[in-house]
């Protein structure tokens, strides 16, 4: 019998409390108790990395977590980026432009792997990106597009720090 | 839900989890501990691992810790996350191995929630971080209610995924002796991609005496059999020889023929592995020998 367990987590800047059995993942949390389908399962055993999410800051598979893990924590998911429907987040924004994606079933990951490496690397190297991302799979664009969007968002990053 | 029904807990203290551990193991059935849970959750979720009873130890800051040891070396909690040890200015300088073995270790995403303990505790042996816990002479800590007693990582890895660890023992500590003077280091894996899982791997360590002749070498592998491998025939040849091509070749070849039992698999035979095996033992032990020289002028 594994019981229910309190979870008091927040996420996207906003406090939720659930009850959950202990052996929910903290992706299926996010998906299916609050709704926030942004975040994607693929390999379900932290291979893939579409689950990707922000953990306190720092990206982690979220399919490799259990939902009672984030009690007390703050994550943040690929809903949080863009500032309103009509307007995309500058990474997004270049992911866009540089055909960075076909399906996008991968993205999310790919959004919140990059996201804290950003902040990180104003100026990427094309082997910096590439290691950056060695831990997201993407079996339809490619990985030629992503790099590219990647540097144009840390372009674009740069000129308005500028 | 992926995994199996199991009964949860997350004490916040170590002696409180030691007594779950304790009282409960006998009750039950199988307990695991929880720490980064990036090997663990995976199988779990392929419900090849089915606990009773997960004991979740991340609310315990007090296994969460970096410091000197007063030898010189380190002592790390083990549940210290990886990505810690990786940015840890105090691992560069003492455990330079370490250090450089680190980024190897799977992706950021992993690290930044596996942990030290929790990889050395699954001893999976194509993970990096037992084959450097070894080659590094380190030593483990384990507690239990009651009790405690310290291991050295040679003898804590009894097989494929199977340590010394009793049903209600958990590795809190990791202690890292200095290096000796004069020692160079070296990591290298041969890997698919980078962040996969090495199809053979090698940390090597080698002390140059005052004549600039090899003291001591220490060449572990990882990929290479059921745990780490330590290669000691080979190590042997090298002691009192300078680090020439001959005696690079001689290592190479007595430590992946005879000192190794890798596992084939879709991506590399074992004799594949071996030949890379011996192939990263000559890179391995070339460039911790030119560390090693260079270290000449610091003091011991």
């Amino acid at each position: 019998m594994s019981g229910l367990y309190k979870v008091s987590v927040t996420v996207n800047g906003q406090a939720y409390e659930r009850e959950v059995e202990p052996r929910l993942l903290l992706s299926d949390f996010l998906r299916h108790d609050l709704g926030l389908t942004g975040t994607h399962v693929g390999c379900e055993h932290g291979v893939c990395g579409a689950c990707t999410v922000l953990f306190d800051g720092e990206p982690v598979r979220s399919c490799i977590l259990l939902a009672v893990q984030a009690d007390g924590h703050a994550v943040t998911t690929v809903e949080a980026l863009s500032p309103n429907p009509d307007q995309l987040h500058p990474l997004q924004q270049a992911f866009w432009e540089s055909h960075g994606l076909q399906c996008g079933f991968c993205t999310p990951g790919f959004l919140m792997t990059l996201l804290p490496f950003l902040e990180e690397n104003a100026d990427p190297s094309e082997e910096e990106i590439r290691h950056a991302i060695s831990g997201n799979l993407c079996r339809c664009t490619g990985y030629q597009h992503i790099v590219d969007a990647v540097k144009l968002a840390a372009e674009r990053r740069r000129e308005s720090d500028g | 839900m992926k995994p199996a029904p199991f009964e949860y807990q997350a004490p916040a203290s170590l002696d409180a989890a030691l007594d779950i551990l304790a009282h409960r193991v006998g009750d039950i059935g199988e307990a695991k501990v929880l720490a980064g849970g990036q090997s663990l959750i995976p199988v779990m979720n392929f419900r090849l691992a089915e606990p009773a009873l997960l004991v979740d130890i991340n609310k315990l800051a007090e296994l969460d810790f970096i410091r000197r040891g007063d030898d010189g070396g380190l002592r790390i909690g083990a549940l210290t996350r990886q990505r810690r040890l990786e940015r840890d200015l105090s691992v560069a300088e003492v455990a330079p191995l370490l250090h450089e073995t680190m980024p190897f270790i799977a992706h950021p995403q992993i690290r930044n929630r596996g942990t030290l303990g929790g990889s050395l505790a699954h001893a999976d042996p194509a993970a990096e971080l037992p084959a450097i816990a070894v080659a590094l002479r380190a030593r483990f800590r384990l507690r239990k209610a009651g009790g405690e007693r310290w291991v050295d990582a040679a003898d804590f890895f009894r097989g494929l995924f199977t340590t010394l660890l009793e049903p209600d023992e958990i590795l809190v500590e990791v202690a890292i002796p200095p290096l000796p003077a004069r020692t160079g280091w070296a990591f290298l894996e041969i890997a698919r991609r980078h962040g996969d899982y090495a199809q053979v791997g090698i940390a090597a360590l080698v002390t140059l005496d005052d004549a600039g002749r090899c003291r001591e070498a220490r060449l572990v592998y990882l990929s290479a059999g059921d745990r780490p491998i330590v290669a000691r025939e080979a190590a042997r040849l090298l002691a009192g020889q300078e680090i020439s091509p001959q005696a690079i070749t001689a290592a190479a070849d007595k430590a992946s023929r005879d000192e190794m039992e890798p596992f084939g698999d879709v991506h590399a035979t074992a004799e594949f592995k071996r030949h890379l095996a011996r192939v990263l033992t000559g890179r391995a032990l070339r460039k911790a020998a030119e560390r090693a020289e260079r270290t000449k002028g610091r003091a011991a």
